[in-house]
């Protein structure tokens, strides 16, 4: 089967290798480590000093804190200027209740520019929602595709017609469609959440769809017998024998499905002014300030640091729910 | 006629292989009574799996069929267990919930559940392994699985046994354990056995008749010799019998006997085909004949 070989290996090699290495001593890791991160600084610092662009000097390392800081900063401003604008319209509407009991209440929600820590909340809401749906799909189709040759290649070309394509060709598209039927007066989610989910999940679908049908394919011959002569239902067979078997080739789908998802979302929030950590990018450099450069660098590196966070997190999962405490997973 | 509790007739079987059709079997004529225990022997490749797949359901025969108990067999089924060579517990699953899987399968409405309880834990006994119950397969020995697979199998009252070289990959003395236990569990329950085996020894210990298979392409049965030793029996007073010694000794026979060089009195027990192959490029001699071909699929071990 040619989808087998394409997307399951190479995405794991480099965790592969890093782990053999990291088998030493942790003290003897962690000092390469260190010292790797303290010349990454210093060559980042005399680097950033030698270019200049429009917007000023490219930010260093010091530059860069100091807006990490400012941004907290802006984020706890905001915040008690929202407490306040709570607080104010509380009073008014007790004087107004005092003065009229049957008097009628407006409460307003309070409308402030997102912080960055509000758009960051933003787009991990969002990689959760468009993940979420894409895994909802991929891992009951990727079941039935490995169970059933027929279905499988009748799907097999369009999954290699629409893996590779790019987020950025879809969203114009979701965001057409999505205009088109998602009309409510009061919609659950926003329009923009669901632009980017969407366009968030038709990327990262592919990786789990195919991972999962490999899984279930490759499950041992002799457990496939096994069942064949215990003649299980169906229903057990699914749970008791394939989804275990296939749980292993499941989480490296979609672990390779949740780091494409987060770049994706984060392009797919550029390109379509949807709120996120890609708008702030966006926002920034449209902006053009000479603070921009260094709060694009946050964000840069915020968004490295989540996406290695969600990758652990994935792996703290699969640790929980794999059946082989022995494999080694990282 | 009179209709035997098991029948095989003229059972054949084509693969389609890389190169065409390939004929493993050709006409295999068998019949089995109620209770009683065959042996399968026969060099590597030769086509013993493949029988025992068909009489469990896992193969198709191209021509002929299974019979048993007057009906014909064409799928799998729990009446017809396998203990699998390389024990095939799931590796997710604890000793007991693999017992219970099967239990659960074939009891589940017919018995209540502590009374399955109580049958599973019957059946891990009866192969001593009521000490391990919550232990997943990757923290038992190989023998240990072995036990349990056999446990899983008993534990759904099989018409037939069907067990491929089930202690093919154990050390001997692992090996011999459970063959006392598989005489011990068979002289209780009276189950219909077949069973592969490399091991010369092990067939004219435990079985009524010792089944010889040619070699392939279109194996078949060449020669069927009884085994009439006294039951129970004990390996350690057979060993100076004479008539087991004969019984052995007709076996070796016929695995090696028409060779153009003497049979090695080391070369008591063929094992597996890796075993086979080292042997052969220690001694250089043409002992024993491999056949080629495709790998079995049974030969995961
Ligand atoms: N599914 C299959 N497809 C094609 N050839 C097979 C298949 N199963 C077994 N064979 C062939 O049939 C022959 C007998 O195999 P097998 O029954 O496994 O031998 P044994 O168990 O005696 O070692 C071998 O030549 C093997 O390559
Ligand atoms: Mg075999």
């Amino acid at each position: 089967m040619s989808v087998t070989g394409t997307m399951t290996q190479p995405d794991q090699r480099f965790e592969q290798a890093s782990g053999r290495l990291g088998k030493l001593l942790p003290v003897k890791t962690l000092a390469p480590s260190i010292i790797g991160l303290v010349v990454f600084l210093l060559f980042w610092a005399t680097a950033a000093g030698r270019i200049d662009t429009s917007l000023g000097q490219f930010p260093g390392p010091a530059m860069v804190w100091e807006q990490v800081q400012e941004l907290a900063k802006e984020h706890r401003r905001s915040r008690e200027k929202q407490a306040a604008f709570y607080k104010r319209q509380e009073k008014r509407n007790a004087a107004k209740l005092a003065k009229d009991p049957s008097a009628e209440v407006k409460i307003r929600a309070y409308t402030g520019q997102p912080t960055f820590l509000d758009q960051v909340f933003t787009s991990l809401y969002t990689v959760a929602g468009g993940f979420g749906l894409a895994t909802l799909i991929a891992v009951p189709v990727g079941i039935i595709c490995g169970l059933n040759r027929g279905l499988f290649l009748a799907l097999n070309p369009i999954i290699q017609l629409f893996k590779p394509v790019s987020p950025l060709a879809w969203l114009p598209l979701v965001t057409m469609v999505v205009s088109a039927t998602y009309v409510s007066e009061d919609p659950f989610f926003e329009k923009s959440f669901v632009n980017s989910a969407i366009t968030v999940a038709l990327c990262c679908l592919w990786p789990t769809l195919v991972n999962t049908i490999v899984g279930v394919v490759s499950v041992d011959k002799d457990l496939i017998n096994v069942s064949r002569v215990m003649a299980l239902p169906t229903s057990t067979h699914i749970r008791k024998i394939l989804v275990p078997a296939a749980v292993p080739m499941m989480f490296t789908g979609l672990r390779l499905s949740l780091a494409t998802g987060w770049m994706v979302l984060i392009a797919a929030e550029m390109l379509a002014q949807n709120p996120g950590l890609g708008k702030f990018v966006w926002d920034e450099f449209q902006n053009g300030s000479s603070q921009s450069l260094s709060r694009i660098m946050v964000a840069v590196l915020a968004i490295g640091l989540i996406g290695f966070a969600l990758d652990k997190l994935m792996l703290l999962l699969q640790r929980r729910v794999s059946w082989d405490k022995n494999a080694v997973l990282r | 006629m009179a209709t035997s509790y098991l029948e095989l007739s003229q059972v054949g079987i084509e693969f389609d292989s890389r190169h065409g059709k390939f004929r493993a079997l050709d006409d295999i004529n068998l019949s089995l009574d109620r209770g009683e225990f065959v042996s399968l022997i026969g060099h590597s490749g030769c086509g013993k799996s493949t029988v025992l797949n068909i009489v469990a359901g896992l193969h198709e025969a191209t021509e002929g069929g299974v019979i048993l108990e007057g009906k014909e067999v064409n799928r799998p089924g729990p009446d017809r267990a396998v203990v699998f060579q390389n024990h095939s517990l799931l590796p997710w699953l604890t000793v007991y919930e693999n017992v219970e899987l099967a239990v659960n399968r074939v009891f589940k409405g017919h018995k209540s559940k502590s009374e399955r309880r109580d049958w599973i834990l019957h059946n891990l006994r009866r192969v001593n392994m009521e000490h391990a119950l919550d232990k997943l397969p990757s923290e038992i020995s190989g023998g240990m699985k072995q036990r349990v697979g056999i446990a899983r199998c008993l534990s759904m009252e099989p018409k037939v046994l069907l067990m491929d070289e089930p202690f093919g990959a154990l050390d001997a003395l692992t090996r011999a354990q459970l063959q006392d236990s598989l005489m011990a569990i068979q002289a209780e329950l009276g189950n219909t056995v077949i069973m592969i085996t490399h091991d010369v020894d092990e067939a004219v210990l435990l079985s009524d008749r010792i089944i010889m298979m040619s070699n392939g392409p279109a194996a078949t049965i060449s020669k069927i010799l009884p085994v009439n030793l006294d039951r129970p029996r004990d390996r350690l007073a057979l060993a100076e019998d004479r008539e087991f010694v004969r019984l052995r000794h007709a076996v070796l026979e016929f695995l090696y006997g028409n060779k153009s060089e003497p049979v090695t009195p080391a070369a008591t027990a063929l094992t597996d085909d890796a075993a086979v192959d080292k042997r052969e490029s220690i001694t250089t001699e043409k002992n024993y004949r491999v056949t080629s071909g495709m790998r079995p699929l049974t030969a995961m071990a």
